[in-house]
């Protein structure tokens, strides 16, 4: 376990777009993700594998996973 | 070590994307409902164009009426937001004045089938070099929620409030028998396979029609009594359909009512842009 390991990724939210479907609350396998009023919101960033699957069923082009 | 891996996993996932480039800023956020699939099915498309590496004045793109067919409004290549149905005629009509164009058609299911049919028959039977992206949701959104060509049998809509007695269409069967030369099918569930068809329906010279399942959760979902967007992704999308390549392997039980999805149909048919050209040249060297 190096220091890469412990590197945490960046989701960026962009809160405008957002239309509070929960696609990617529902989808992420490591509950990542949670519903704050009518928007998406980060919970818990730790356990995120980054497996993009919030970005790529994403359908309001709100959020994104960067390393 | 570690580098090469992530490397190797961004080329596959090839994401984080930046659809920015290829988006107009100033028209976002789309009118699509919260889960409408259409928003994946866009965002598919723009990674898929940008594998095939064509810039954006070599790519144009129309539709005609529905909520599939804002999709043209987001984007920045060139753009056409045509007739009801008549999208394919205004495609026809771009790629013959200028073959070096990539035209891709996106429509819905109503647009391509019901209101435009006689059109997307014969797009199919002349082979001319399009893509064709048929986004089935069974709806007729904008304007209700009204049962449209492809919706299954026994669906709930508006126009049909004890279910619906129409035997749907089969878009793939229908493209295939008019003569499409590459047929394929997507979800927007399997987003990262639908970019890889989309892809090679870009590439193929030839009508090639990929026909993608996406769910709509405002008409659709509701009035057949799905809890969730992810419920109706998972019923519709996942369950209702196979991977062609699987397809083989499973036993004919398990296949009943399930859509294939995946290349369906490919074919190497003279395209029509070509031949013609072909034939002007023939006939002006005789003379």
């Amino acid at each position: 376990m190096g220091e890469a390991a412990k590197k945490l990724p960046r989701i960026v939210i962009n809160e405008k777009f957002c239309k509070g479907c929960s696609i990617c609350v529902d989808f992420c396998p490591t509950n990542v993700l949670e519903m704050k009023g009518s928007t998406v919101a980060v919970k818990d960033l730790g356990a995120c594998t980054r497996c993009q699957l919030c970005d790529l069923r994403c359908p309001d082009f709100a959020i994104q996973v960067f390393d | 070590m570690s580098g090469t891996a992530v490397v190797e996993k961004k080329e596959r996932v090839s994401v984080p994307f930046d659809y920015n480039k290829y988006l107009r800023p100033n028209k976002l956020p789309h009118i699509w409902c919260p889960g409408c699939g259409h928003g994946i099915v866009l965002k598919a498309m723009l990674r898929a164009i940008d594998k095939t590496g064509f810039s954006k004045d070599e790519i144009c793109m129309i539709s005609g009426i529905g909520c599939s067919s804002r999709t043209p409004g987001y984007v920045d290549f060139n753009t056409m937001h045509t007739l009801h149905g008549r999208a394919l005629s205004f495609a026809t009509g771009v790629k013959f004045a200028n073959p070096r164009l990539k035209v891709i058609v996106v429509t819905g299911d109503g647009d391509a089938l019901a209101i435009g049919g006689n059109h997307f028959i014969h797009t199919c039977r002349r082979n001319i070099d399009m893509t064709v992206v048929v986004m089935t949701n069974a709806t007729y959104g904008m304007t209700g929620g009204q049962y449209s060509p492809t919706s299954p049998l026994e669906t709930v809509a508006t126009t049909s409030r004890y279910g619906n007695i129409e035997p749907p269409f089969d878009t793939c069967e229908m493209a295939k028998a008019a003569g499409a030369s590459f047929v394929a099918r997507g979800t927007a569930y399997h987003t990262l396979e639908l970019e890889k068809t989309l892809h090679d329906a870009i590439m193929h010279k030839g009508t090639s029609v990929v026909d993608v399942i996406d769910a709509c959760p405002t008409y659709f979902g509701r009035a057949n009594k799905f809890k969730s967007t992810t419920h109706l992704m998972d019923v519709v999308e996942k369950d209702g359909t196979v991977n062609v390549k699987q397809a083989d392997k499973l036993p004919p039980e398990k296949l009943e009512g399930k859509f294939l999805r995946g290349l369906l149909h490919k074919v190497d048919r003279p395209e029509y842009c070509e031949q013609y050209e072909n034939l002007v040249m023939e006939k002006a060297k005789a003379k």
